[in-house]
């Protein structure tokens, strides 16, 4: 038994953990925070996974990260330096491509090139979004009142959420209605002709879901892009310089000078519960930490059935949590390339290599992609979000080498079964024939491959079944139901013992707004 | 007709949305791409390559080089060692800035001095009785700054020298292939890096060579944008824009001293004679009037503003150039005159011009900022520049 005591122990040092960790530093909390890998991040590290090149190696592009964070933990000083990424590319099958650009005029251009109606289609539904992603994203930065409850915080938080939704007027008011109920196919089908078009847009809303483009729900995701672009200034969608482990060290090292400590190879076996109260944690060393306050980093599955004995915990809690989809479904392929690769709808060296190449050639692709993946296979034709880490920062790679990242839907966890070594090869060889297609030089750049299935990504990040965002990003488990409701606003039944991942409200990519929420609500603070 | 720089043949064709601007009568680039984020983003993550070739230089030689220039800057010229680079403004007799630039100690005798203005005039005027040539290299002479994290990795595969060995403000001669060169670690982004002076004859060999040897670097050519934001962060000032040369100035109360510019530090007390020396001495020991200070914009209150009017927070991609108002306790204390949002620190920044006493760091200011149409006040909060100085810079 160690005679370390803390005010607070963070479990797991993913980047809301770290978040947490800051914040509860910030405010005269003696923390710790406990890893159990040998690096920090959780899935947002950067590791050289082959000599000389380094890798994003799940988590790949900032997304969300909370400009409120930025500034409290003075990031930009401890090493955030977010790059542009400028450009979206879509190839087609027809030797075509599909541009989005960094100038808007260039992007209407190029679509018109495609159709004249999408073109001007395009600024009108640019306008309705941005209007409903300031509506909606005052909701990113509140605890989740429960519409159930009439307890006074939760009716002043829903009556500061009305307020936002009449802003809205009753048009966009049914627009926002749409977009929480249908599917991104239909709903961008109200708006766009263009198939590949189309296509491209509603991969955001699948992204991380277990659901296809034609899969009601699937629209709601796209708001968050636009949120994104809301916080414009603080490029709240870019490259982190160094990779996303860049942005977990940034924050730790915040955390730190704020006086948090951080063990990597410290694993917790179990969070000591005593009379309905958390005492502190043991490590699967045999060590035991002795804190008045836990703050579990992990999903919803390990909070409540792994870190703690279900004996502590009411029936309808740990139902709820059984019933909390996971279902991970996507994987990743890493390679180091020698050179670049050349696209045959855009040769040569140009800008379109600097941003993301999206392979979404049509709605049909992506639905048929989700069709194998129901049935329990993983995509032959996969959904691919593609960048060149190398080319925005080229430290990533030797001078002249390259790292590619791409991100693959849909690569089930439940796969028929499941999944071996083999398997994982023949998802990597899908992966690379798939976009040899559109880049038929690919196969004779690659120096080294590394493939990441659901399975792997459980096994060395320890999300459950592997989802990248802590449990689906589906309506029925965000808000005040995520993870379960009733317990949505970062507590557990125990006395001390806290949720902070980003199975709580508002939950994936790296926002680090379940961390910061959890530690307010943890200090008083809100 | 403008002019156009010796790099010209090659920057013209990247300047995709042309967008030129008047530099020094040159015609340059303000940026290569339509706007200058990646540009930007290079000069502080891996290499920009800069054209800076509208800056006036000028090589003075003869025995009486020293004299002239110490006559001349406020810096002591005695101290400049060859291969050695001074930062420095120079004065009129009341004090008051006239410009500002480099000096460099060529060796052998021979001096290169750069200026934002033309200083030709200037330099003669001084130079009666002594013995000393001065001669206008401005056309003759083209420059290239290559300014980043990597700018040193790329010029030392370029030149196979070793660089890591030529310290701050320094300079040697070497070649890039068969080019011969000079190059000196300064330039004008607070970041490490370099600019190399070139005979303008051989440019276009130059710019080739460190483009090939950049790529496996991502070197980035980089208009006026790109480096207009970063001197913001690196509190580097600029004639015209946050100071009146006292030579253009149509009113007194547009000169300024040095050390009403934050260039104090630049001003030798201890070197003979020298323009303005004795107006100088007196603002010492009375204290300045002004001071140039950074100013750090409250972004809550910022937001706040545009959220009134139901907007996002809006803030121009590129650097301003204005004048806006700065107020403490209602009164106004001062004005700002350039100003940009910071990528790196993530902060809106704005340079500043305040009266004594409110220059203090940390000291609460209101600056004025135009929101929809209307005048509002953004809190503001004093900072000591530079605002973004990465240890790279000097080490």
């Amino acid at each position: 038994m160690s005679i370390q005591r803390y005010d607070a122990i963070i479990v797991g040092g993913g980047h809301n953990g770290l978040v947490a960790a800051a914040y509860l530093a910030r405010a005269g909390r003696k923390t710790l925070v406990l890893e159990r890998r040998p690096v920090i991040g959780g899935a947002a590290v950067t590791e050289e996974v082959f000599p000389g090149f380094k890798f994003s190696v799940f988590s790949y592009v900032v997304s969300l990260l909370r400009p409120e964070i930025i500034r409290d933990l003075d990031l930009p000083k401890h090493g955030l330096q977010i790059l542009p990424l400028e450009s979206t590319v879509t190839p087609l099958d027809n030797g075509d491509y599909l541009a989005s650009w960094s100038d808007p005029d260039e992007t209407r251009r190029e679509l018109s090139r495609h159709s004249q109606r999408d073109a001007d289609a395009s600024s009108v539904f640019g306008r309705l979004m941005h209007h409903m992603a300031m509506a909606v994203k005052p909701i990113l930065g509140m605890v989740p009142p429960d519409p159930a409850s009439l307890s006074p915080g939760d009716l002043a938080g829903l009556l500061k959420l009305g307020g936002h939704f009449r802003s809205l007027g009753p048009e966009r008011f049914h627009a926002l209605h749409k977009l929480m109920t249908m599917s991104s196919a239909d709903y961008l089908d109200e708006w766009f002709e263009f198939d590949p078009l189309k296509a491209t847009k509603s991969a955001s809303g699948i992204i991380g879901t277990f659901l296809g483009p034609r899969s009601p729900g699937s629209a709601y995701v796209l708001l968050h892009h636009h949120m994104g672009e809301i916080d414009g200034a603080f490029r709240a969608w870019g490259f982190q310089k160094g990779g996303t482990g860049a942005i977990s060290d940034a924050i730790a090292a915040a955390a730190v000078a704020h006086g948090a400590e951080i063990r990597t190879g410290a694993a917790v076996e179990r969070v000591l519960v005593r009379d309905g109260r958390t005492t502190g944690v043991a490590l699967s060393s045999g060590e035991e930490i002795a804190a008045g306050t836990v703050v579990s980093g992990l999903d919803p599955r390990l909070t409540f059935t792994r870190l703690v004995e279900t004996k502590e915990l009411p029936s309808d809690l740990i139902e709820g949590v059984r019933r909390y989809k996971f279902r991970g479904s996507s994987g990743k392929v890493n390679l180091a390339l020698s050179g670049l690769p050349k696209f045959t709808c855009m040769p040569g060296e140009g800008p379109h290599l600097r941003g993301a190449v999206s392979i979404s050639p049509s709605i049909d692709y992506l639905e048929r992609a989700y069709d194998d993946a129901k049935y329990g296979e993983f995509s032959r034709n996969p959904y691919m979000d593609i960048v060149i880490p190398s080319m925005i920062d080229p430290q990533m790679a030797p001078p002249g080498k390259h790292v590619m990242s791409i991100f693959v839907q849909y690569a089930p966890y439940h796969l028929n079964g499941g999944w071996t070594p083999q398997k994982r090869d023949a998802f990597g060889d899908a992966v690379v024939k798939t976009l040899a297609r559109y880049a038929p030089n690919i196969e004779s750049l690659i120096l080294h491959r590394q493939v990441i299935t659901p399975d792997d990504i459980e096994r060395i990040t320890g999300l459950s079944e592997g989802n990248i965002f802590q449990g689906e990003l589906a309506l029925q488990q965000l808000f005040f139901l995520r993870p379960v409701p009733e317990w949505a606003k970062y507590r557990t039944p125990i006395h001390g013992y806290w949720q902070c991942g980003a199975g709580t409200h508002p939950g994936g990519g790296i926002m680090g707004a379940s961390g910061r929420l959890a530690a307010l609500e943890i200090v008083g603070m809100q | 007709m403008l002019k156009t720089s010796p790099f010209h043949p090659r920057t013209a064709p990247l300047v995709r949305a042309q967008t030129w601007r008047r530099w020094s009568g040159y015609q340059m680039a303000s940026a290569y791409d339509p706007h200058p984020d990646r540009e930007y983003a290079a000069i502080r993550s891996s290499a920009a390559l800069i054209d800076v070739s509208p800056l006036y230089k000028y090589r003075i030689q003869g025995k009486d080089a020293v004299r002239l220039l110490d006559r001349t800057i406020t810096r002591d010229m005695t101290k400049l060692k060859p291969g050695q680079v001074y930062y420095t403004p120079w004065c009129d007799a009341e004090g008051k800035v006239i410009d500002d630039g480099t000096v460099t100690n060529l060796g052998g005798g021979g001096y290169r001095l750069t200026s934002a203005d033309s200083s030709f005039r200037w330099l003669h005027m001084n130079a009666v009785g002594l013995e000393v040539e001065i001669e206008d290299i401005s056309e003759r002479v083209g420059a290239l700054s290559i300014q980043g994290p990597l700018s040193r990795a790329i010029l030392s595969a370029a030149t196979g020298a070793d660089l890591s060995s030529l310290k701050y403000f320094r300079m040697i001669e070497t070649r890039v292939r068969d080019t011969p060169v000079a190059v000196s670690r300064t330039g004008y982004t607070g970041d490490l890096g370099y600019e190399v002076w070139v005979d303008a004859a051989r440019a276009v060999e130059l710019w080739d060579a460190l483009m090939e040897a950049g790529k496996p670097y991502g070197i980035t050519p980089t208009g006026v944008w790109g480096m207009d934001i970063a001197r913001i962060e690196a509190g580097l000032i600029m004639l015209d824009v946050d100071y009146f040369s006292s030579h253009h100035a149509l009113i007194e109360s547009r000169k300024s001293t040095p050390y009403e510019i934050n260039l104090g530090w630049a001003v030798s007390p201890e070197k003979g004679p020298f323009n303005g020396h004795r107006a100088l001495a007196a603002e010492r020991k009375r204290g300045p009037a002004w001071g140039f200070v950074g100013l750090e914009v409250d972004w809550d209150s910022f937001e706040r503003l545009f959220r009134a009017r139901g907007l996002p927070p809006q803030i121009p991609n590129i650097a301003w150039r204005a004048s806006a108002p700065v107020y403490r306790n209602g009164a106004q204390v001062g004005y700002a005159t350039s100003g940009c949002w910071s990528p790196i620190l993530k902060k809106s920044l704005a340079l500043a011009h305040l009266r004594s006493p409110h220059f203090a760091p940390r000291t609460a200011v209101r600056l004025e900022v135009t929101v929809e149409h209307h005048r509002k006040l953004a809190n503001a909060v004093v900072r000591k520049l530079p605002f973004y100085d990465p240890e790279r810079k000097k080490a």
